[in-house]
């Protein structure tokens, strides 16, 4: 390696944050730490910028957790034609193993348990300098795979929830509240659900409704095989669906029959639109 | 052979065994008839046979094919005295018919006579004794097991209760968290891992004890508050302040153990946590004007906008649903539990409860 590899922790915990720091200061002297944070948000905000080799990111974080931080960088980050760093490398730190990580292990994801112990840190540095080491080797031709492998991880994880949930009854109609009286919006109608600060819009042909009910909650009453997850914050209807276009950049953005607003779709979900 | 729908209590080796016991009643009968001698004694096994046997089997039978519907196989007002009537009297006239004919007795049967004459009367007090005393066997053996059945469901129902219970307050987030926490502060700064240590001690032995003594005072549930706290404040750093405020006339106060536990737990999972800042909580006692005992929790959190709470608490508030619960079960209408948004942001959980200050710890 010709530079030293630099790593980014985001642990909201102050005492746990210091001691992985402290930890990887004793496991992988060579590590330059470039950034702490505690939340989720300034995980996405400091990689970005900073542009580092190796992420460690807590799963519980306030703001974003880990895994929608992680999903979130994967799609801002700049591809290797425009110039880019291949993605890092991620290691994801957990109190407790919901998500049965294991299963990825040896993967390009990696993860730790709390309390981190010395020697499982031990092998997941080694695991780390390999992958670096042969990033280093072959340049950026590898990227691509690499972030396409995390990508298709983090789908898993995000979508393999923490208990199962109780089988919700599927959603028919859409009560929105407006002013003093309530508009019912069949669900048939919808085109559309776009989370926006504490709303999510709900979209028809027509109009446009703002109701309160997370798009989390609102995901577990909808067919997923009606309504598709384009982005984090996004439900479409796949039959309203024209057509999708990839721009100058390589994003791509979807066009609905019937809205003239164009839907970004996140990396995390654009495996779903290839040509059959 | 389905006979389940019919007869769910129906359970061949019981049955058998009835019949067998009748058996050697009737034999025992005919034995003692004999001794005091009446008659031929094959002739009395036969009659006793006949007599007891359809007795037991219109009683047995009809007993399980009244109590199809209910828990306890022993039919349910009058049904029962009824029945063992009829099978008493089909007893007496079918078998004693029967004994007859194997006896040769060419008289025809007539009612006055089995009703009037010594051999009648003697048959029927026989048949009757023998078949109350088996049916008063029976009902209260069927009863003791439907009671073991009842019992063992409600040891069942009461361990699931505390197991979710317990699941809830020793979430392993928190639990290994806190593990987490302390392995650093015993290297880097061991009075203060102590402390925690402490801390930890005292709330995993509130917890693991909470089932068994329902109700403290409530200067314990604010000390077993302030441990959680105290844990929570090392975690969280800078994120979290608390303040706990407990009017000294209240400290006596009974309260139901750790009633506030998942409130405050709540205010910081959902109040505090999702906000990079963090925030404050306050907890704190006062009684109301009527003589009743208000606990508040507030916090400056996210609130309540987020989540929907209109169509009443999501199933994921396990810890609402838990403390609403107690609450009735205690005090009915006497007690209660409101959550409101306060005006300055985040949110404000009150719980009323009648106040017992004659019960000092």
């Amino acid at each position: 390696m010709t530079s030293p590899a630099r790593a980014l922790i985001a642990e909201d915990e102050p005492l746990l944050r210091q001691a992985l720091e402290q930890a990887l200061a004793r496991a992988w002297p060579g590590l330059e730490i470039v950034a702490s944070v505690g939340d989720g948000l300034s995980a996405v905000r400091q990689a970005l910028e900073l542009q580092p080799d190796v992420l460690f990111f807590d799963i519980r974080m306030p703001g974003l957790s880990g895994l929608e931080a992680a999903a979130e960088l994967a799609d801002a980050w700049p591809h290797a034609q425009e110039g880019g760093l291949p993605f890092p490398a991620l290691v994801l730190v957990t109190a407790y193993d919901q998500y049965a990580v294991q299963a990825f292990e040896a993967q390009a994801v990696d993860y730790l348990l709390k309390p981190v112990q010395a020697q499982r840190l031990q092998t997941t540095v080694a695991r780390l300098q390999r992958l670096l080491a042969q990033r280093a080797s072959s340049r950026n031709t590898a990227a691509p795979q690499d972030l396409e492998r995390t990508l298709a991880q983090l789908r898993q994880l995000l979508q393999a929830p923490s208990t199962p949930p109780a089988p919700a009854a599927r959603l028919t109609v859409i009560q929105a509240g407006a002013g003093a009286h309530i508009d019912l919006v069949p669900v048939d109608e919808v085109l559309c659900f776009e989370a926006a600060d504490k709303y999510v819009r709900v979209l028809t042909a027509e109009r446009e409704y703002l109701i309160r009910t997370p798009l989390k909650e609102l995901c577990d009453q909808l067919d997923p095989e009606v309504f598709w997850q384009i982005h984090r914050s996004t439900l479409v209807r796949a039959s309203a669906i024209r057509a999708a276009l990839r721009d100058e950049s390589g994003r791509l953005q979807l066009q609905l029959r019937g809205r003239t607003e164009r839907l970004p779709v996140s990396r995390l979900y654009a495996h779903r639109f290839k040509a059959m | 052979m389905s006979i389940a729908p019919l007869m769910p209590h129906f359970n061949a080796r019981t049955f058998g065994l009835h019949g067998l016991c009748t058996a050697v009643l009737c034999c025992l009968t005919a034995l003692a008839l004999q001794a005091t001698g009446q008659g031929a004694w094959d002739a009395q096994l036969v009659y006793s046979l006949c007599v007891g046997l359809i007795s037991w089997l219109v009683i047995d039978l009809g007993r399980l094919l009244l109590t199809r519907h209910q828990p306890i196989p022993w039919p349910a007002g009058w049904r029962g005295p009824a029945l063992v009537v009829a099978g008493i009297a089909a007893g007496a006239l079918l078998g004693g018919a029967m004994g007859r004919l194997y006896r040769g007795d060419e008289q025809p049967f007539s009612l006055t006579q089995a009703l009037t004459s010594a051999a009648g009367l003697t048959t029927l007090a026989l048949t009757a004794a023998i078949s109350i005393a088996m049916c008063l066997v029976l009902f209260h053996r069927g009863k003791a097991q439907e009671l073991q059945r009842a019992i063992v469901q409600s040891q069942r129902d009461t361990a699931e209760a505390r197991l979710k219970l317990l699941e809830a307050q020793l979430e392993p987030h928190m639990v290994f968290n806190t593990l987490a926490n302390l392995r650093v502060l015993i290297a880097s700064d061991a009075p203060r891992a102590e402390a925690m240590l402490d801390h930890f001690i005292a709330y995993l032995r509130a917890t693991l004890d909470g089932a068994r003594a329902p109700q403290h005072a409530l200067r314990t549930e604010f000390a077993r508050l302030h441990d959680y706290l105290e844990l929570m404040a090392v975690r969280m750093g800078a994120r979290l302040r608390y303040q706990l405020e407990l009017p000294i006339e209240l400290a006596p106060a009974a309260v139901p153990a750790l009633l506030l536990q998942p409130l405050v737990e709540n205010a910081i999972r959902h109040g505090l946590e999702p906000q990079i800042a963090g925030g404050e909580i306050v907890v704190r006692a006062c009684a109301t004007p009527d003589g009743r005992l208000r606990l508040e929790v507030l916090d400056n959190g996210a609130g309540l906008a987020a989540q929907d709470f209109a169509n009443g608490p999501a199933p994921r508030h396990f810890g609402l649903a838990q403390v609403r619960e107690r609450l009735l079960t205690l005090y009915g209408d006497q007690g209660g539990l409101l959550l409101q948004a306060r005006a300055e942001g985040g949110t404000r959980c009150s719980v009323v409860l009648p106040l017992h200050l004659e019960n000092p710890q």
